[in-house]
Formats: structure tokens, sequence, C-alpha cells
């Protein structure tokens, strides 16, 4: 696919082309890595530990500069970006609503567009009756939840996330899977998230990106389009399960010739 | 009730049998009371040497509370210059080492000579050893923040002072007051040994300098009620700073905070998670 010049609605919000990232303690994390997030995707990184599909996340949040080839990022500002870590990472010292309003605080809204917005996003996410509870009396997947909540706070475009329900048990797993894929849909969020979880990528995502082991390039995509409201049904079904399985494959692939590039 | 009792009821009576022995031991012995007093003589010194020794604490505990406020502000601002750079921080950290490492009572007759103002001295004293352990507690709490939420404010472009503001300040918080409550006690120390420097010298009239003048004219049992005066304004000071800390903490810092099956450190249980992640003090309101 010749890249196409210009502002045309096909142009890639991210693109990463030939990145090298290499630590200063001499850890390469990823080799040559290319790969385009589409606008309005649901893109799964998936690959085994320490593949590099954290670093690959901070170089599209522009948290970290490539050591070697270029990431290009097609936003309206370079703000319109929402963040969601591994562990929920709130500030403990302040509740729910001051945690969700923090991104609006930090982009200099009126204090009432503030107030109003944050109300809007806890309670898009079931939050509502916790706007003056603090982190440490909620649950981890609550928690999460107001994660998520304060990502979305400044109506991102794109929401990237590092293994966010990995800490998680199943129960809770599912459901936010659930609520992200809503969410998705509701706000035409374009969404990159991180997993080593074939299942959550197969049952999440609208493409699955295979990563090598260490340092990490694609190792194959796999296109998902099963429809999306997803209901639980969705798990047992058979669109489900050929996924699951053909991304098993490319990823017993992908780690058995992961060392040689 | 029934809690409280059973919580300060051994205290207070190994505190009777510990007093009720000492005075025994002075009568049965026939010590003299130049040499030790007995507690009842000691209470009626104090209660006796009241006006006199009433405005000495007084004194005492103002320099204190100066040189405290002055440590606190002072300390929690050189902390925030620190950990702007790391050059900054090997430059200026090593005096406040020294300062640190060298004894006040070396210093104390300098600072006596160089300033005129013998309560401004006195208070420079206490400051000088109050100072340090506010400073270094809170460098250390700036430089604890979460580095994700560090990242997190890098991404939306968040300013030096907004990240000293949202993230670094609440994060130095815990290790603030810690320090807060150590210079505490240091800086009444601090006063009590300049006055004791400075001596019947200058005009201070602190309980420092009525230890001195009661040693000097074997008042002894007035020296003993200035030692329980000073005790006492010790303790009362930690706990008032540990009743800062922990109003300021309870809500969201572990150290503060009481956990299900174990007894909280004051006040009622708090902090109890059910099934969905909301504490049973919460689903009260």
């Amino acid at each position: 696919m010749p890249p196409a010049p210009g502002p045309e609605p096909t142009v890639p919000i991210v693109r990463l082309r030939q990145v090298t990232q290499r630590y200063a303690n001499g850890t390469e994390a990823l080799a040559g890595l290319d790969l385009d997030v589409a606008e309005g995707e649901l893109l799964a990184l998936l690959g085994p530990s320490g593949c590099g599909k954290s670093t690959a996340l901070r170089l599209m949040a522009g948290l970290l500069a490539p050591t070697a080839g270029t990431v290009e990022r097609h936003l309206p500002d370079p703000h319109a970006v929402g963040f969601v870590f591994q562990e929920p990472t709130l500030l403990p010292w302040a509740t729910v609503e001051a945690n969700v309003a923090l991104p609006l605080k930090l982009l200099g809204l009126p204090r009432p567009e503030i107030r109003r917005r944050a109300a809007e996003r806890l309670e898009s996410l079931g939050l509502g009756g916790f706007a003056r509870a603090y982190p440490r009396e909620l649950s981890g997947g609550m928690r999460m939840r107001v994660s998520i909540a304060r990502a979305l706070a400044a109506r991102p475009r794109l929401l990237l996330l590092d293994e966010p329900f990995a800490a998680l048990d199943e129960i809770t797993r599912w459901r936010l899977n659930d609520e992200l894929l809503g969410l998705w849909r509701s706000e035409g969020l374009t969404v990159v998230f991180v997993t080593h979880s074939v299942y959550e990528s197969a049952y999440l995502a609208t493409r699955i990106a295979v990563l090598t082991a260490r340092p990490g390039r694609i190792a194959g995509e796999i296109a998902v389009d099963a429809p999306v409201p997803r209901g639980p049904d969705h798990r047992g079904s058979e669109a489900y399960l050929r996924t699951c399985r053909a991304v098993s494959a490319r990823l017993a692939e992908a780690l058995g010739n992961g060392g040689t590039p | 009730m029934r809690r409280l009792l059973a919580h300060a009821l051994p205290p207070a009576a190994v505190v009777v049998l510990v007093l009720a022995a000492w005075e025994a031991v002075v009568r049965l012995r026939h010590i003299p009371e130049y040499l030790l007093p007995g507690p009842l003589r000691i209470a009626a010194a104090l209660r006796e040497d009241w006006p006199i020794l009433f405005p000495s604490l007084l004194r005492t505990l103002t320099v204190t509370a100066e040189a405290l406020l002055a440590a606190a502000v002072l300390g929690a601002a050189l902390a925030v210059l620190l950990v702007q750079a790391k050059w900054i921080e090997r430059s200026l950290f090593p005096f406040a080492v020294i300062l640190q490492v060298t004894p006040l009572v070396a210093i104390a007759p300098l600072l006596l000579i160089w300033v005129k103002d013998v309560d401004l001295a006195l208070g420079l004293c206490a400051f000088l050893v109050a100072f340090f352990p506010v400073a270094s507690n809170t460098a250390l709490g700036l430089q604890s923040a979460d580095h994700n939420l560090l990242d997190l404010m890098r991404l939306y472009g968040a300013s030096r002072w907004k990240i000293l503001r949202y993230i670094r300040l609440p994060s130095a918080l815990p290790y603030f007051l810690g320090g807060l409550r150590i210079s505490g006690g240091l800086a009444l120390v601090g006063a009590v040994v300049a006055e004791l420097v400075a001596g019947t010298g200058g005009t201070a009239s602190g309980l420092a300098y009525r230890i001195l003048e009661a040693g000097y004219t074997l008042a002894i049992p007035r020296m003993f009620a200035a030692l329980v005066l000073l005790g006492a304004a010790g303790v009362l000071l930690y706990a008032a700073l540990s009743g800062v800390s922990y109003l300021a903490l309870r809500r969201w810092h572990e150290s503060a905070v009481g956990r299900e099956g174990t007894r909280p450190r004051t006040g009622s249980p708090r902090g109890v998670v059910d099934k969905e992640g909301l504490t049973s003090e919460l689903s009260g309101h």
C-alpha cells in the first residue's frame, strides 16, 4: 500500500515506520516495527511478555521518542489521547470526581465545564454514586473504571490501554470488556490496547497485530470481522473460536521464529 | 467507654505505681529534697512556682513554635528547590547535612555573639536543628511521586508548576508530616539547649533559664517542676503534630487508615470494603 499524501480520510491516525527502540541499558524493545492505526478501529497488540508492546503504546502516546524510525500522529491536537495504565494509577489523595476531572483541569477548562463533564463521564461508566469516594475505598475493577473515565474525560480521539484488565478477576474483566466495546461504539473512538490474552484480543478487537518476542516486530495481522455488539453469547460462537484458533496459531508461529529477524 | 478503660487503665496504673514507689523510697530512705524530691514535693513546687514557671513555659513554647513554623516553611521550600535539578541538589544538600551534623551546642555561642536579639538567636538555634528532617523528608517525598502519574501529566502537557501542585506536593505530604513530627521534638530541644548556652547573660527567661537558676540556688523541686513541664510540652507537641498528620491523611494514606480486623489508630473503624467496593462508611451516607 503506497503512503497516501495529504489529509485524506484513509490516512491512519497513527503510523509507525521502521521503529526501533533501544533503552539506555542496551535492551532493544522494538526492531523495525511497522504499524498503522486506522481511524475508528479497535486494534489489539498481542504478544509475549517483554515483547515491546507497552513500548509501542508509549511511542503512540508521544511519551517516548523512537531511537530510529518515525512515529506520525494525525490528531486534532496532541492532547487528544487518553492513556490507561496497567495499574489504575489514580491520585490516592483525591476523590473519584477529582481524579476524573484532572485532565480537564490540566487543559485549563472553566470550572463549571469541568464539573459538568466529569459528572457526565462518571455517569457513563456507572460511577455516579461514587463521586465522593476515595480510590482506596474502591475495588480493583471500580478503580480501573475510574482510570478509564479519567482517560476519556477530555474526549480523546485515540484511547491507548496498556494491559488494563490483566490484574482483574475474570468476571470483572469480561464486564469491563463489554463496557469498553460499548464506549468504543458510542464515542466513535479509535482504541489500541495491549494484551497477552488471546481470548481477550479475539473478543475485543476489530484487528489483532501479533508481535514477536523481543525485539518486537509485527509477526502477522488478523482482521476480526464479527459484528460488534458482541454479547456474552459471542464467547461461545463459532466465529469467536475460529478467531482464537487463528490468533493462537499465529502467536505460536511468532514465538517459534521470534528470535531471528 | 469500656474499651477506653481497657486502653487507658494499664499505663495509668503503671505511672501511679512508679510514682508511689518513688515517693516511698524518698521518704523511707530520708533522701534530702536537694538531691531528689518526691513526686508530691514536686507537685507542690509546681503549684507554688506556677506564676514563675508558666510565663517561662510560654516563652520556651513561643520560641519552639516560631522555629518549627520557620523550619516547616523553609524546609519544604528548600526541598522543592532541591528536586528541581540534580546539580542544585548536589551543590546545596551538603550544606544542609553539615548544618545538621554540627552539634548545636557548638554553634549556639557563635550565633549568640552574632545575633544581638537574644530571642532571635534562640529561635535560630532551634530552627537549625528542626530544619533538616523536614527538608530531607520532603525532598524524598517529592521524588517518590508515581512515575505513571508523571507520564500522565506529560500526556496533557502539564507545566512544571502544575506537576508540582497536582502530583509532587500531595505525594510529599505524608513525608513532610513525618518530618515535622521529628522536627517538633527537635525544635523544643533546640530552644532549651540554646537557652542553656545563653545562660544568665541574656534577658531570656524560658524554662531552661529557670532550670539553671534553680540549680544555682539549689531549688531542686522547682528544677524538677520545670523538667515536668518541659516533658509535658514535648509530649503535647508530638501528640498535636500526630493529630495534624492523622487529620490530613486519614482519607487516603495507609499510615492513617485503619484496616478491617485491626483497631484503627484513632476514631471509629473506617475503610471497610464490601463486595461492591464501597466502604461501609460511605454507604451509610
